[in-house]
């Protein structure tokens, strides 16, 4: 374990640097929509508005900082994006005295609220907007808990950087743009004009990036003057060298390259408050020629590296998320912004990924053990057991980094998608366990869908019972149905209901983005913006996925299992029966309860009773989807994960026929559900790999292990075989929680002696004392059947 | 050779990613029934040829059910609880059926060898990436042993690496007949002492050590396997005279120390058996390093877990 004394303490600082927001980006966004800039392209605004923060935000240079740049004014200073979601007063109020994820508000910021943002944006955000012209049924199922809107407070974005920045500097990105301006044929394409606009703010907010690391330059030159010691005088004036030549040129070294994207991961995120807010990807493949150039040329060391990548994995964990409300902090209730770092996987030719750069960044993670960013392995058949084996060893610490993919299956996801094989393998995953074309694809996650709700709702011929109001179709009247088809057609039809209602509202959402809110800062970066001349959320990307995210696969499957097996096979149970079961949250009938859960075939335990009623949800889910057009010239696909949505959704949704008590959480991502599965990890795997995954665009599977199971070396040789036979059977992902259910639970009767407890929750890490206590106490739930 | 694969036995569970059962992940099947009664046994379940009832106290939800099912008379509710006479009960299951608090639960299940090999090869995938295989432990699985011999032929016919973990308490005769289609033995040895060894498990070793002889001498794969249980077979005698005899084999075998756990408690008050190490402390890491110094120093291959 090596660390620095100065990364020790940059490291210390952001842990305990408190969260606070900062009303300087609102400030500066309404001072700008403030000025009447008269008939201008929304695309040219958008890129003045950029300009306007790249220059005017405060520039923060840190004691001892090796990388430098906030997304805030200091670390963990968190912007808002009032032209996005302007918080109320009482959202600032919630934000400053929650007690989970809280965002500290000063007088001040709450002053400069109540007397200049919200009376300014009150009522004309994207939010409002968004809303207004969503439909009464949508509205209705929002309201339900049929589904989540993602773009309700934040702006899409779920995408990933490729290598094009280590080959090209921001003056390069113009003088591409300058090609395509000179190009555009205004003879014969009627979207010239607008292409032009575009083009325009591109170039705008590229030449906003290079003042704003010139910025950097100058402050870090004055501050080179004022210090007397001379180490740091020498770090203070090679910064200022850095900044002054990247981003407008290509890097020339790892340090240059490391501070580059930083600068461009800081220009994405204030832009914007995109989804999953940025990330390099494969970060060992672009670094490796920088790394090997300066092994050989004496430029760096092994530890010069070491300690520059520590000082870049801090500035991530110094980026809280935007603070959230209402359902969005619901369904994605962290600190964490997912911001997700892939390790190994497959060169562009397809050859085994894994280089010196992939170790030493498995080194810096372990010895990092932050929350952000997040890490992952991508493990192909090219590469070596000793890989996964190195990062077992960082999984077996037991914070749920890195997590595990299958990076052959992704790039047979994509594929299956469109993309060229080459664009697959320089793909990846991102975010929880998304899968993208890096650097070329649009891939937007739009809102969890709650599986579970729909069956609610099915047998309740579409009325909703926790409000009474018929807000699905009518199916019919259960206790009619004849057999488990007649309620399993009952149920697609209810499903596609829903989703018909959800598309039409992402279509809808879509264009608000691409007419009112362009990205120009993001597209300059994913191809082929420039070349097409359009905008990131207009279709510019060379390839545009739209994702809804099948939620609670699980529960669903036990509750379609439960009804097959005992309400038409064995007829223990008439539906009459269960339907009252369910209405009384099988209050007085414990036993009835138990029935179901201990005496119901289940998901992940390799059996196929229950599996193929999971394949059959798993079609209905996909053929509901599957294939539809987007705005954007692309498709919608469909993936199964679920951040913490699946407490949200268990929140709102009644008993359920597997035997779950009303308001309890679903079961997360494809894993069973919690205590389901009796037959240890091999079954699970087997029966979560009996999904064609294939045709997903990423799926999360949840599994406990005990320490124990992990403490010599065998035991992760295990693990290996455990993740290759998954991967042989084309899993998708898997991560692994290691940490036994004893503990979890002292952590929550002592949080203050276990605020360092990190736990794997579903696609990302996070303290447990910072879970709420329906998910800590689902976590445990999950950790508790290790009888195996 | 054809396998009858309609040929039965009893099974008391089988447990898939199994550790501490050889190497690669494996599938454990444990056949009930043992001719050994050892203190320290941690599969009190399995001891018994016969299938048992057993009771899960912190399940049980007291709805009674058991008691309105049985015909046999042999539930009574005591206060709270609803114990078995184990005298009159004639384990026809039926509390069992009704129990969905699985507080009640039968140990032990008829199985042919058919249904047996479709619950192993369930993990097949596993096996062949790993190295697996099953591995077949009780109870003491020679205690089957047409049984185990026809499971043993079923698994070999599919290609299935087989494990076989005994203590080595059967006639040669019928070691001899199963051999061939064992891939590796866990050789349990738990004391040379002839007289202790009859007094701590119930019968004498000298058929157990001159089996390992014959296996040995015969060039099988073969692990020993020591459970060390303080006070009773930890002392610097026993270590000695495994030494001895260990190394008077026709092969090194490689020795792998099973500390001795507590976790079986439970099991036994489910099964209402007294359990007689309720006070024994468990190994301290200190004398378990000692015992593997003490081994290698004397030329043996040792792990400690295995």
């Amino acid at each position: 374990m090596t660390m620095t004394e100065r990364v020790a303490r940059l490291r210390q600082q952001s842990l305990e640097a408190i969260p606070t927001l900062s009303g300087e980006r609102a400030e500066l966004i309404t001072e700008f929509y403030a000025q009447n800039l008269g008939f201008i392209s929304e695309p040219v605004r958008r890129a003045l508005a950029f300009q306007y923060l790249m220059e005017h935000k405060t520039i923060y240079i840190g004691e001892g900082e090796l990388i430098v740049g906030e997304k805030g004014p200091a670390p963990k200073a968190a912007p808002t994006y009032p032209e996005l979601c302007c918080h109320s007063l009482e959202d600032l109020d919630i934000l400053d005295s929650r007690e989970k994820i809280p965002f500290k508000v000063s007088p001040e910021v709450r002053k400069l609220y109540e007397e200049k943002i919200i009376p300014f944006w009150k009522g004309k955000s994207m939010r409002d907007l968004l809303f207004r012209e969503m439909t009464a049924e949508w509205k209705a199922a929002y309201e339900a808990g049929i589904f989540t809107e993602f773009m309700e407070q934040r702006a899409p974005g779920h995408t990933v950087l490729d290598d094009k920045i280590y080959r090209k500097g921001m003056l390069d990105f113009i003088e591409d743009i300058q090609r395509s301006l000179a190009n555009l044929d205004f003879y014969n394409d009627p979207e010239a004009y607008d292409k032009q606009e575009e083009l325009r703010a591109m170039e705008i907010v590229a030449r906003a990036l290079i003042r704003f690391a010139e910025r950097h330059a100058e402050k870090a030159r004055q501050l080179a003057a004022q210090t007397s010691d001379p180490q740091r005088k020498a770090e203070l004036e090679q910064i200022t060298e850095i900044c002054t030549w990247v981003p407008a040129h290509a890097p020339r070294n790892f340090w240059e390259a490391l501070q580059y994207y930083w600068f461009v991961h800081l220009g994405v995120t204030i832009e914007l408050n995109t989804w999953d807010s940025f990330c390099p990807g494969k970060l060992d493949h672009h670094l490796l020629p920088f790394y090997e150039k300066g092994l050989a040329d004496g430029s760096l060391t092994r530890e010069k590296a070491e300690e520059l990548l520590q000082c870049f994995w801090i500035k991530f964990n110094n980026q809280p998320a935007p603070p959230k409300v209402g359902v969005t902090a619901a369904e994605s209730g962290t600190y964490t912004d997912f911001a997700q770092i892939n390790l190994g996987g497959v060169k562009p030719d397809g050859s085994d990924g894994v280089n010196e750069v992939t170790y030493l960044l498995l080194d810096v993670i372990e010895q990092m053990r932050l929350l952000q960013p997040s890490s992952s392995i991508q493990v192909s058949k090219t590469n070596p057991d000793a890989f996964i084996q190195r990062a077992g060893r960082i999984i077996r610490t037991g914070f749920g980094q890195p997590s595990v993919f299958n990076s052959d299956l992704i790039v047979q996801e994509l594929v299956r998608q469109g993309k060229s094989v080459i664009d697959a393998r320089c793909g990846g995953s991102s975010g929880c366990v998304e899968v993208g074309a890096f650097g070329k694809e649009n891939y937007n996650l739009t809102g969890y869908f709650n599986l579970p709700k729909i069956l609610e709702l099915t047998l309740n011929n579409g009325v909703d019972p926790r409000s009474g109001k018929q807000i699905g179709i009518r199916t019919g009247d259960p206790t009619q149905l004849k057999s488990f088809a007649e309620l399993f057609e009952a149920f697609r039809r209810q499903m596609n209901y829903f989703i018909d209602i959800k598309v039409r509202g992402n279509q809808v959402v879509e264009r608000l983005y691409a007419n009112y809110m362009p990205a120009p800062f993001l597209s300059l970066l994913i191809d082929d913006c420039i070349l097409r001349g359009k905008d990131y959320h207009n279709g510019g990307a060379r390839y545009n996925t739209t994702y809804i995210m099948g939620v609670g696969l699980g529960t669903i499957t036990d509750s379609l299992s439960a009804i097959k097996y005992h309400v038409f096979d064995q007829q223990n149970l008439s539906m009459r029966e269960l339907l009252h079961l369910l209405q009384t949250n099988f209050e007085g009938n414990e036993r009835k309860r138990l029935m179901l859960v201990n005496r119901t075939p289940r998901y992940g335990n390799d059996d196929d009773y229950a599996d193929s009623i999971m394949r059959q949800v798993f079609e209905a889910y996909y053929q509901a989807i599957e294939g539809r057009k987007n705005t954007k010239g692309g498709e919608y696909h469909i993936n199964l994960l679920p951040t913490t949505v699946h407490v949200y959704f268990g929140s709102v949704t009644g008993a359920t026929p597997d035997g779950r008590k009303a308001g309890m959480p679903l079961s997360e991502g494809i894993s069973p559900v919690q205590g389901a599965d009796r037959h240890g990890p091999t079954a699970v795997v087997k029966s979560a790999a009996k999904m064609d995954h294939v045709r997903t665009g990423g799926t999360l599977l949840n599994q406990k292990f005990t320490p124990q199971l992990l403490q010599d070396e065998e035991g992760l040789t295990r693990l290996t075989h455990l993740i290759r036979t998954y991967f042989n059977l084309d899993g998708h992902h898997i991560q692994f929680n290691v940490v036994d259910a004893a503990t979890l639970r002292a952590a929550q009767a002592n949080p203050e002696q276990y605020r360092d407890l990190i736990v794997r929750v579903a696609g990302y890490s996070d303290y447990f004392c910072d879970l709420s206590k329906t998910l800590q106490d689902e976590i445990i739930a999950r950790t508790e059947h290790t009888s195996f | 050779m054809v396998v009858k694969n309609t040929l039965s036995g009893i099974l008391f569970d089988i447990r898939r990613y199994s550790v501490h059962d050889g190497p690669g992940i494996r599938t454990t099947v444990f056949l009930k029934g043992c001719p050994l009664n050892c203190w320290w046994c941690h599969n009190p379940e399995g001891k018994s040829p016969q299938i048992e009832i057993f009771q899960r106290e912190n399940r049980c939800i007291r709805c009674g059910a058991c008691l309105e099912v049985c015909e046999a008379g042999a539930i009574i509710q005591h206060n709270d609880s609803f114990e078995t006479n184990r005298a009159i009960c004639t384990l026809c299951g039926a509390c069992v059926e009704e129990c969905y608090a699985d507080a009640r639960e039968l140990v032990g299940k008829r199985m042919t060898v058919a249904e047996v090999l479709a619950e192993i090869e369930r993990d097949r995938p596993f096996f062949q990436q790993s190295g697996g295989g099953v591995t077949f432990s009780g109870g003491e699985p020679l205690f089957q042993p047409t049984f185990l011999g026809a499971l043993l032929k079923a698994c070999r016919s599919q290609g299935i690496h087989t494990a076989v973990d005994t203590c080595g308490y059967a006639p040669w005769e019928i070691l001899d007949r199963l051999r061939q289609d064992v891939d590796l033995f866990l050789y349990d040895l738990k004391l040379i002492d002839e007289e202790r060894h009859h007094w701590f498990t119930g019968v004498s070793n000298r058929i157990i050590l001159e089996n390992l002889r014959h296996l040995s001498a015969l060039g099988h794969n073969i692990f020993v396997r020591f459970p060390i249980i303080p006070y009773i077979n930890d002392d610097d005698q026993n270590l000695h005279l495994m030494t001895e005899f260990l190394l008077s084999l026709p092969q090194k075998l490689p020795l792998d120390i099973l500390p001795y756990h507590a976790s079986a408690l439970h099991k036994y008050n489910g099964l209402g058996v007294e359990y007689r190490l309720k006070d024994t402390p468990l190994p301290e890491q200190e004398r378990l390093n000692e015992v593997k110094d003490f081994f290698e120093k004397a030329g043996l291959l040792v792990r400690i877990g295995g």
